[in-house]
């Protein structure tokens, strides 16, 4: 295991390479100069070389690559050339939010999509299971934007149950959860239906294995089986598969920070595109780079973990 | 499963008996031939304004009531239904074409041009859809020709891995080794013996990722880094809906509306093509979902 995981680590460091490197050539062909952005068109042709020198938009692009990798290689992410703060402290800044909306959304669709998977799979074609095959077909389908915007109709503007819109304060456990509800719940909803899915037919697959069928007929009850035999091996891939899904749900909460004008990277990363805030822009896109490639070798350990047959693959 | 019929009858047949994907290609052909139709469907210019009648849901003559600027809604959503599809078509064409291009080359060469095609795939795969398109998307600039490029790049990957996968297993067949055999080139091999044997089921999975176009096309237009107003697109009428969604709700619910049954459609389709391949199991995972 730990030679699986030592040489999965060494496989993520050339990805990260190649991303950065790719984050770095598309902000550069961003349309439009982002010294003239940042000033605006009437700016005077000096004020605009000035600030392109102080961005280090004169020197050559090589330069200006190794420059921006030595940064990042120093946890330096630069100042918006909008509003001059440090981007590293926006996203420090945004950050929980994101990663709340995240991991509660994760949560619901565990919590939610496992139980559900399951009462599909024991009661196959029964109603339960036609229920959850529209359930799932239907979250499958929907854009999350689209459930955020009818959640939002429903239970901020017609009950008035919950604020229409922002990410409230953090620091206040009543107004944040306030917040939070709604978002989650769009982004939850959508998981479950994954999960769901997931689990009825990984739940089906093990449930037509041979050693099933000897536990059936040495006699065990049926909820033994279930529990005991059949669940524990069909909830592997399903845990596994966690992280998968965690890299999904990140490009859809994207939509869903747009959907509530909650704080979050998405929020950023769309505000900065607006902007043509490209020290923003690259640097939401690295941290997203950085989330991806570590989720992507988490799911690849555990997975290693839970089945070695992988590790010598 | 009578006797004595041919294979194109026998899949038709199970076809027929899936409920689900029969609706789904049903609805999927509503959609397309609405789109086709606009011009003549739509009961009114979908960039009429009525400076008079503007986000009022009963006035006759507007069956799913007016926008902002006193458009008439179901016009917009008949017109919208054009440039999505037209984009999700577009779009996947293009990926099938390059995707199928690039992962033939890795399954047919290996060595060099495998590992640079397939771990790059690897690493566009490994990125949510979506952020993959923004990123994109802002650097190309918003427009009709861009997003199509985009949401294409988008799409390559898969089709190239599933190309190369399909590549991989037919070299080694013996029809494949009898061309090399006997001296054909790989233009020869790869364009007369093994593209047609893997065409078809590309092409069925191109027209299932229609649908994730559509929706990859539709959150980009609601972010506002789609085709631009005035032009009606489902996404873009979503995303103005939303600014009047206590007064005129129905802008953002219809428009959304379209966009999940669309893919719905989509869906219920890929759900009945998986389960003649596969009888054994019902339901699947597909990636992305945004």
């Amino acid at each position: 295991m730990f030679n699986y995981a030592v040489r999965r680590i060494l496989q993520s460091i050339p990805i990260l390479f190649i991303v950065f490197s790719l984050v770095f050539i598309i902000v550069r062909v961003l349309p439009g100069d982002p010294a003239t952005a940042a000033l605006g068109d009437y700016a005077s042709q000096a004020a605009v070389e000035s600030l392109r020198k102080s961005m280090g938009l004169d020197v050559p692009l090589w330069k200006q690559y190794v420059r921006f990798l030595g940064s990042l290689l120093q946890g330096d992410l630069g100042n918006s050339i909008i509003t001059g703060y440090p981007v590293g402290a926006q996203i420090v800044r945004v950050l929980p939010y994101t990663l709340q909306l995240t991991f509660s959304a994760i949560l619901l669709g565990y919590i939610l999509g496992i139980p559900l998977g399951i009462s599909a799979a024991v009661k196959r074609n029964s109603f339960v299971d036609y229920f959850n095959r529209v359930f799932s077909l239907i979250g499958l389908s929907i854009p999350a934007f689209y459930l955020g915007i009818l959640l939002m109709y429903l239970f901020s503007i017609k009950l008035r149950l919950f604020p229409v819109v922002g990410g409230g304060d953090l620091w206040d456990l009543g107004s944040n959860l306030r917040h939070l509800f709604l978002p989650a719940l769009s982004l939850g909803l959508v998981m479950t239906a994954y999960i769901t899915r997931m689990t009825r037919s990984s739940l089906l697959n093990v449930l037509m294995e041979d050693y099933i069928r000897t536990a059936r007929s040495k006699g065990i009850p049926a909820k033994i089986v279930l529990f005991k035999h059949a669940l524990r091996n069909a909830l592997i891939p399903i845990v596994a598969l966690g992280g998968l899904y965690a890299v999904v749900l990140i490009g859809s909460s994207v939509m869903i920070e747009i959907v509530f004008s909650r704080p979050g990277l998405g929020s950023l990363m769309v505000g900065a595109i607006k902007q043509r805030d490209y020290t923003t822009l690259q640097s939401v896109m690295v941290l997203y780079a950085l989330i991806v490639v570590a989720l992507n070798l988490v799911t690849d350990l555990i997975y290693g973990l839970i089945d070695p047959r992988i590790q010598y693959k | 499963m009578p006797v004595g019929i041919t294979q194109q009858q026998r899949i038709w047949l199970t076809f027929k008996r899936n409920k689900t994907a029969v609706a789904g290609l049903v609805i999927g052909v509503l959609i397309v031939s609405m789109a086709i139709l606009a011009p003549w469907i739509a009961p009114m210019d979908p960039l009429v304004q009525d400076p008079f009648n503007r986000l009022s849901w009963d006035v006759e003559g507007h069956l799913l009531g007016t926008d902002d600027f006193g458009r008439d809604v179901l016009s917009r959503i008949i017109w919208g239904s054009r440039v999505s599809l037209m984009i999700g078509a577009t779009s996947v064409l293009l990926g099938l074409v390059i995707g199928t291009a690039l992962g033939m080359t890795a399954g047919y060469f290996r060595g060099k041009p495998e590992i640079m095609i397939m771990r790059s795939v690897d690493v566009m795969m490994s990125f949510p859809d979506l952020i993959l398109a923004i990123a994109i998307t802002a650097a190309l600039g918003a427009s009709t020709t861009n997003l199509i490029l985009t949401i294409g790049i988008v799409m390559t990957p898969r089709f190239a891995r599933m190309a190369y996968g399909s590549v991989i297993s037919i070299m080694e067949s013996d029809y494949v080794l009898a061309a090399r055999a006997i001296g054909a080139r790989a233009p020869r091999t790869l364009f007369r013996h093994i593209l047609p044997n893997i065409f078809g089921e590309l092409v069925v999975a191109g027209t299932l990722w229609v649908g994730e176009a559509i929706r990859l096309e539709a959150n980009l237009a609601f972010i506002g880094l789609g085709v631009q107003p005035p032009t009606p697109t489902w996404g873009n009428m979503t995303r103005e809906g939303i600014d009047v969604l206590i007064n005129a709700p129905w802008i953002s619910i219809f428009a959304g509306l379209s966009i999940l049954i669309t893919i719905l459609s989509f869906n219920m389709l890929g759900d009945g093509i998986r389960d003649i391949s596969d009888p054994k199991l019902r339901g699947g995972e597909g990636k992305g979902y945004t």
